[in-house]
């Protein structure tokens, strides 16, 4: 099981690699979308942190959806999915794995960011903790939630608007709580409910997401 | 290694296997054994659902009548991953990764013969010099060959090999006949799809015609 595993995320970390342009291309969406936000509201920093929660939140959250329709594509179009279904591993297994991998090389990356990135939306320093903890545990409950859907159109030639209008009714609880833990505390409340909230949807999405794609994809497959 | 199966028991052993798609008859209802040391040549025409059976039998799709046993046993998918290794039309090899890289991928997902190194597997298969050349610079005989080795180091006893001449030129299809019978020697088993313009390994064979329901 671990081998499979080791397997597999070596393969991806290898295959992002040779493609290190286009691995880099949601995070520098979310950055474009930061800096023109920044530059729009012009020097009005009062303005800039009231709105930067939502903006930050948005930004990370459409950089996911840029990427999402890679997720399982390519191993489909190419037969390795058929692979993952005939090995002696359980498919969800090998979907999370997969899901972590694509975390760990989307989405952290711009979780590492976030002090550049909140610093451009001049955020109070105070609240760079809350936001940090928003997005460590809303980006991979995110990802596990796209995960399902794009599981689920993995079947289809072109679905890009498909994952999004999928995703987006999914996505809207995460974003809500996690900008509004951000908002409650730049508000001077207490952020730790929807921290928590976060918290035990990433605890629920890790072992039913995973269970969900694979039969999705088991449908797509047959 | 492949193991043997106890002897009373085929290796792959299905009865009554049908599938239709849509309400269209793709195959069936067919029977048939495998047993160990013995390869089923199963020929018919475009459309006469060889790959669609080879993908039953493989678990990639739900036969919607009839009984396919393992080893004797009911075919559950942990016996499957086990006892079955699938050669598919899709070579699930990524363009950017080498040969090399992809073949490690793929033994790690399926494990592999203990004893054998990828190297060794490349050269039987006629690779040896193309383990750095990625994927996207190879031919499609040699994709098929990177396959071959593939299944090679796979530690399955039955090979379902959908096609494994196609591509493959005159030393290739040689190549394919020589892995079938030292397989076979070890005591595996081995089901191969052809539409019947090929030579076939000069082994044990027998032989499985899909006619086209009507």
């Amino acid at each position: 099981m671990w081998s499979a595993a080791r397997a597999l995320a070596v393969r991806d970390l290898q295959l992002l690699w040779r493609r290190r342009g286009d691995a880099l291309q949601p995070a520098l969406f979310a950055l474009l979308v930061l800096v023109l936000f920044a530059l729009a509201l012009g020097n009005d920093p009062e303005m800039l942190a009231r709105v930067a929660p939502g903006a930050l939140w948005v930004a990370v959250l459409l950089s996911g959806l840029l990427a999402l329709d890679t997720l399982f594509r390519g191993d489909a179009e190419d037969g390795s999915l058929e692979q993952w279904l005939l090995a002696p591993v359980p498919l969800a297994w090998l979907v999370l794995v997969r899901v972590i991998t694509h975390w760990a090389t989307s989405a952290l990356p711009l979780v590492l960011a976030m002090p550049l990135l909140a610093e451009l939306m001049a955020l109070p320093r105070e609240h760079w903790g809350v936001l940090f903890a928003s997005l460590l545990l809303g980006t991979p409950l995110l990802a596990l939630l796209g995960a399902v859907v794009a599981a689920l159109t993995v079947g289809m030639r072109r679905s890009g608007i498909l994952v999004a209008l999928l995703a987006l009714p999914l996505y809207v609880p995460v974003l809500v709580f996690g900008a509004g833990a951000v908002t409650a505390s730049a508000q001077g409340f207490d952020p730790v409910g929807g921290l928590l909230l976060l918290a035990a949807g990433l605890v629920a999405a890790l072992v039913l997401a995973p269970l969900a794609a694979a039969a999705a994809i088991r449908i797509a497959l047959s | 290694m492949p193991q043997t199966a106890s002897p009373a028991h085929p290796l792959l052993s299905a009865q009554a296997l049908r599938f239709t798609r849509n309400d269209m008859p793709v195959f069936g209802p067919v029977d048939f054994e495998v047993a160990a040391g013995e390869a089923l040549l199963v020929q018919g025409d475009n459309g006469s659902g060889k790959t669609t059976l080879l993908k039953v039998l493989a678990g990639l799709l739900r036969a919607d009548d009839g009984d396919i046993r393992l080893q004797g046993q009911a075919a559950a998918p942990a016996l499957r991953a086990r006892v079955v290794g699938y050669l598919g039309h899709l070579p699930a090899q990524k363009a950017d990764l080498s040969a090399l890289e992809n073949l490690r991928f793929l033994c790690g997902l399926h494990g592999s013969r203990p004893g054998m190194s990828l190297e060794d597997a490349m050269a039987t298969v006629g690779l040896a010099g193309y383990e750095d050349a990625l994927a996207r610079q190879m031919s499609a005989g040699q994709r098929k060959r990177l396959s071959l080795a593939r299944l090679w180091l796979s530690p399955a006893p039955l090979w379902l090999m959908d096609e494994p001449y196609a591509n493959l030129d005159l030393e290739g299809i040689e190549l394919v006949n020589r892995m079938v019978q030292a397989h076979l020697r070890e005591g595996g088993g081995a089901m191969v799809t052809t539409h019947g313009a090929y030579a076939a390994p000069p082994v044990r064979t027998r032989l499985l015609v899909l006619e086209r329901p009507s």
